[in-house]
């Protein structure tokens, strides 16, 4: 290009289509031959709307950006967020802009639109409100957040307005949905399935008023804001929060007085091309108007983004309505809908399913000539989705008997689409639009082996998330194909994973690494199976680790029964409970430590941390502490290591329980449990979360009426929120639960695998883990709760019993043939402590071997 | 015999537990004797992690690796082929190993021998 400047594109709105039709440009070289320059009203870059909800179950803002400043500026593309387009002049080809109150013009060559959509709040009275919010952007979630209620009415019982009741569900409040239809998911299901998911929603405590609007709200008695939510019903709730979701309108206004032209029901008319009716104008998403419908879906979106780019780029694309396919899990249920489910063909045949016991319904919608699947709705089991969904797309025939598609599998039974029968054409991703083909190919030529890696390679799965089931089936038939046994091998001497060992030593009753070992492995065992098979072991028997048949096994710090340190002495942290100590033991743990010359620290985990013992001292420093009543505090093993605690209600003026009572309770229930990693524990005495419950393995946050228990938190390497598991138990529900859940983590878990991260392995997610340890749809509660309860039952110190047993004594020895002590070990002195001399402060290394 | 006269006697084979190491002082030298299976064969290796400089290698977990005899570091966890002293996880890296025996339940090291294996 001489003399002329690159054309530039202008993309107004950076939301998740704007930010597609960027990465669509980049990806074909444009934001190189184009200047491509973004505003975007909103003050971040774009983000996942999609999963806005997950700001409620602990995710940050942040990590749900889809992108960074950095990649922009790497493809080259002006971004400017905070900067919204007020002014279209199409004979000027200019927008203008406005940030704060600044404003300029830019000119553009061709202009995209992706303004998106903005919530629909019926007018309503009352709706401007202190405590009415809508819910759309991370912005608005967080004020939502903040603001405290107990009960909540939803307006709307979309998709939209079932997630926003169950996020308030999450935040401990009591909600209302809406719904001006019969009934729920009204655009994506049939009466039939909505009458079920309502019976499932209502189960959870949720209420639901279909066929009925909000009338007006109304201010409560004492504060400023919500107080009453009146219906046109005529029935009132006393709520002190609304949430409208009643739908979308698309984002028009600027196109409209541009004088494009609109659709019927709003949006921007666009053709196949995504054009407006100006041919230098663009618009994609949730702003536009095609064939006289809008959309509220991202898929048809990034559909719309792909064209966009690609007709920049002077290809021919066509974009052809995409499909409303949708598959959710709303509170807990599974919904899908997928292709013409409410069966509008003419002459469509139907087959259905029911059974309202299990709360299941499946609809399958059949072409006239019943040869194909042309759509089909299903509740309360969207196992077969994918399949079906991408078998809609594809075209596949059917199978002579479609009903045994969406019956219940019988014994032995294969039945089902699966993903073999689909054409290699099919759609697997819509989000993405990746065909079992492409997967395939990419399982194929980069031997891929497992999900993570096809998302990585295909992006496939990285949307809504829907597909991931159909790729893992993918995978499996292709590994399997191509003679890959689908293993998870604990190591080369076991060919079984962790999860199936400890089932074996339960069932047969091992109780050695020999008799394991003979049975289910080869070899003689390294360092990844014996202390795996020590754990399952004293998991399932509780037996001393360092009897002699188990001694071998050991790591390190449980072979001394202390925390090996660099230079190979040991530290020593007694157990105190809840971080509670009197003035006598703190007086005893520092007698101890001047006596022995170590090195004091205040653990993160609200004790003493004695450092610098040798090997030989680790019993005598024991036999002190034990006589001052301490006892082992398991810093060293894969097992129970403290619950921490606030203050609580004792002391602190909010406290509304006992927290450092309770947590005192629960370590010395759960203490010396050994577990697939080591095991955290914090109890809160009210909201304002002091003991950090929400990063533990367990958590328990007191409330007013009892106690909120979050499960699968973690600090450390990668940082995790707990999830809330149950509310407002009494402390027997509580300890119930809590028994049960780590008696199913250790039953489930892989070799160090800590809670957070099993729980992201875990099928179903949370809604999973309730249904195995509450409604107990397994069937094995009650034998996880006699475990733990031989688990407590056989509970000693390991310390106390070391004393008492001479074989175990002398193995402290440094040395087998000699008193002397390890001459290696040489402290200096710092800040009034000892700590180990660095290379460079040593005289000279007593015995340094060549 | 003046080649028995090199055997040093350093312990009791009952010292040391089947399947695990212990450290043994001999002649000023930290030796980790470790135990393979419940019988009489014993390996003699330095202690000296050489990774981390500790003296710990003795307190390893004592295994296989596709049939050859190891020991893995408590420290940082490499393993150490037994017979050779070579270290699996970089075999740049090899330890001193002694020769050794075990004589009517006596364990016996022949150090002289370890000039020449260090070296
Ligand atoms: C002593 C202590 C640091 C301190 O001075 O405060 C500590 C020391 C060690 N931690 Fe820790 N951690 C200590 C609290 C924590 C905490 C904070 C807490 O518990 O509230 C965390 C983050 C919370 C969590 O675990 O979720 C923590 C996350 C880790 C991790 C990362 C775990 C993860 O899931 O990502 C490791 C590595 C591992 O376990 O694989 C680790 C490993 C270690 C080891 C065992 C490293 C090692 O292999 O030698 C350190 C042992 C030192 C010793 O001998 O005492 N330590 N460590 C704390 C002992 C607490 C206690 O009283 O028992
Ligand atoms: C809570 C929630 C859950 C959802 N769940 C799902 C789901 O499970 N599956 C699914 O497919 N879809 C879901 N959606 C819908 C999905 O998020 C939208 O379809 C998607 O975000 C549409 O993308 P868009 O770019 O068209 O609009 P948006 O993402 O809304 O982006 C439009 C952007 O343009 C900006 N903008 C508007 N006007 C201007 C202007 N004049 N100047 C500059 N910037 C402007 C807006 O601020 C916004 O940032 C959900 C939406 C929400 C809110
Ligand atoms: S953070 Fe690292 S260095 Fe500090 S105690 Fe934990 S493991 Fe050790
Ligand atoms: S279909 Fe949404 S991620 Fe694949």
């Amino acid at each position: 290009m001489t003399a002329q400047l690159a054309p530039t594109v202008l993309v107004v709105g950076n939301g998740m289509v704007g930010h597609r039709v960027v990465e669509e440009l980049a990806s074909r070289g444009l934001t190189r031959t184009h200047r491509v320059i973004v505003v975007g009203e909103e003050p971040r870059v774009a983000y996942d709307r999609v999963h806005l909800t997950e700001l409620f179950e602990g995710k940050q803002a942040s990590e749900l950006s889809l992108s960074t400043r950095d990649q922009y500026e790497a493809w080259g593309v002006e971004l400017c967020v905070g900067e919204a387009a007020v002014h279209i002049d199409r004979e000027a080809r200019t927008v203008r802009t406005r940030a704060g109150d600044r404003t300029r013009e830019i000119s553009w060559d061709h202009l995209v639109l992706a303004t998106g959509s903005t919530p629909f709040v019926p007018p309503t009275a009352g709706q401007d409100l202190p405590g009415c919010f809508v819910y759309r952007t991370i912005e608005d979630i967080e004020a939502l957040r903040a603001w405290p209620a107990r009960v909540g009415v939803v307006v709307g019982g979309g998709l939209l307005g079932l997630e926003a009741a169950n996020a308030l569900r999450g935040l401990g409040v009591r909600a209302h949905v809406v719904e001006l239809a019969p009934r729920l998911l009204a655009l994506q299901l049939d009466d039939q399935g909505g009458a079920l998911l309502r019976e499932k929603i209502e189960a959870l405590s949720l209420v639901v008023h279909t066929g009925t609007t909000v009338r007006r709200i109304e201010p409560g008695d004492g504060r400023a804001g919500v107080g009453r939510v009146v219906l046109a019903s005529g029935e009132s709730i006393d709520a002190d929060v609304v949430v409208f979701s009643a739908g979308v309108r698309p984002r028009d206004d600027l196109a409209r007085a541009a004088g494009l032209e609109i659709g019927p029901r709003g949006g921007v008319v666009i053709d196949e091309r995504c054009l407006t009716s100006d041919e230098r104008v663009h618009a994609v998403g949730e702003c536009v108007s095609f064939r006289g419908g809008t959309f509220g879906l991202v898929a048809p979106g990034y559909q719309m983004a792909r064209v966009v780019a690609a007709t920049l780029g002077g290809e021919h694309a066509r974009f052809d309505g995409g499909d409303a396919n949708a598959k959710l899990k709303l509170l807990g249920v599974d919904v899908g809908s997928f292709g013409d489910h409410q069966a509008r063909t003419p002459g469509a045949r139907l087959v259905s399913f029911q059974d309202t016991r299990a709360g299941v319904y499946k609809k399958l919608v059949l072409s006239p000539d019943g040869k194909r699947l042309i759509g089909g709705v299903l509740v309360g089991d969207a196992s077969a989705y994918g399949a079906l969904a991408a078998a809609v797309a594809s075209g596949t025939p059917m199978p002579k008997r479609p009903e045994e598609l969406i019956l219940p599998a019988r014994e032995g039974g294969g039945g089902g689409l699966g993903v073999d029968s689909l054409a290699a054409s099919a759609m697997l991703c819509s989000c993405h639009n990746v065909t079992k083909g492409s997967v395939v190919d990419a399982i194929r030529e980069r031997r891929l082996s497992v999900v993570s890696e096809i998302k990585a390679c295909t992006k496939a799965g990285t949307g809504c998330g829907s597909c991931v089931s159909l790729l893992s089936d993918v995978l499996k038939l292709e590994l399997t194909r191509a003679g890959v046994e689908v293993a998870n091998h604990l190591c080369e001497h076991f060919p079984a994973s962790r999860q199936e060992l400890y089932h074996l030593v339960r069932l047969h009753g091992l109780r050695s690494f020999r008799e394991v070992l003979e049975r289910h492995g080869q070899g003689s065992g390294c360092e990844i199976c014996k202390p795996a098979v020590a754990s399952i072991l004293a998991s399932a028997w509780n037996e001393h680790v360092l009897d002699k048949r188990h001694l071998p096994l050991q790591d390190t710090n449980d072979r001394y029964l202390a925390n090996l340190q660099r230079d190979g002495t040991y530290s020593v942290v007694p157990r105190v409970p809840g971080g509670e100590i009197t003035p006598d033991k703190l007086i005893a743990i520092g007698r101890v430590a001047q006596r022995y010359g170590l090195y004091c620290k205040l653990t993160g985990g609200q004790r003493v941390d004695l450092l610098g013992a040798r090997q030989e001292q680790l019993p005598a420093i024991w036999a002190e502490l034990i006589a001052e009543g301490f006892e082992s505090g398991h810093a060293y093993g894969k097992a129970l290591r403290t619950v921490k605690s606030c203050v609580g209600s004792t002391w602190c003026r909010y406290g509304v329980q006992d927290s450092v009572a309770l947590a005192i309770r629960l370590e010395q229930r759960y203490r010396g449990l050994r577990s697939p990693h080591k095991l955290k524990s914090a109890v809160s005495g009210c909201a304002r979360e002091c003991a950090e419950a929400q990063s533990k393995d367990f958590g328990v946050i007191a409330t007013e009426r009892g106690y909120n228990l979050y499960v699968c938190g973690n600090g450390g390497m990668k940082p995790a929120h707990a999830q809330l598991f149950l509310t407002d138990l009494d402390e027997q529900a509580l300890v119930r639960a809590i028994d049960r859940f780590l008696m199913f983590y250790i039953r489930t878990a892989d070799r160090l695998q800590r809670t957070s991260t099993w729980f992201a392995t875990l099928e179903g997610g949370m809604d999973y883990l309730r249904s195995v340890l509450v409604d107990d749809s397994l069937g094995i509660c009650a034998e996880l709760e006699a475990e733990m309860a031989a688990h407590v039952a056989s509970y000693r110190c390991e310390w106390a019993e070391v004393l008492a047993d001479p074989d175990k004594l002398r193995r402290f020895r440094p040395f087998v043939n000699s008193d002397a002590t390890d001459p290696s070990i040489v402290f200096v002195t710092e800040r009034g402590q000892p700590r180990p001399a660095r290379a460079e402060e040593r005289a000279a290394d007593p015995e340094a071997l060549p | 015999m003046s080649d028995m006269n090199r055997w040093l006697d350093v312990i009791s084979i009952d010292h040391i537990d089947p399947d695990t190491g212990a450290c043994a002082l001999v002649d000023g030298t930290q030796v980790a004797l470790v135990r393979v299976g419940e019988g009489d064969t014993v390996y003699a290796i330095a202690n000296r992690d050489p990774f981390s400089g500790a003296y710990v290698l003795s307190r390893g977990i004592v295994g296989d690796a596709t049939g050859a005899p190891k020991i893995a570091s408590p420290m940082y966890k490499h393993s150490f082929d037994l017979r050779t002293g070579v270290c699996l996880d970089d075999p740049s890296v090899r330890l001193p190993t002694w020769p050794v025996r075990v004589r009517r339940g006596r364990v016996e090291i022949l150090l002289e021998a370890s000039l020449h294996a260090a070296a």
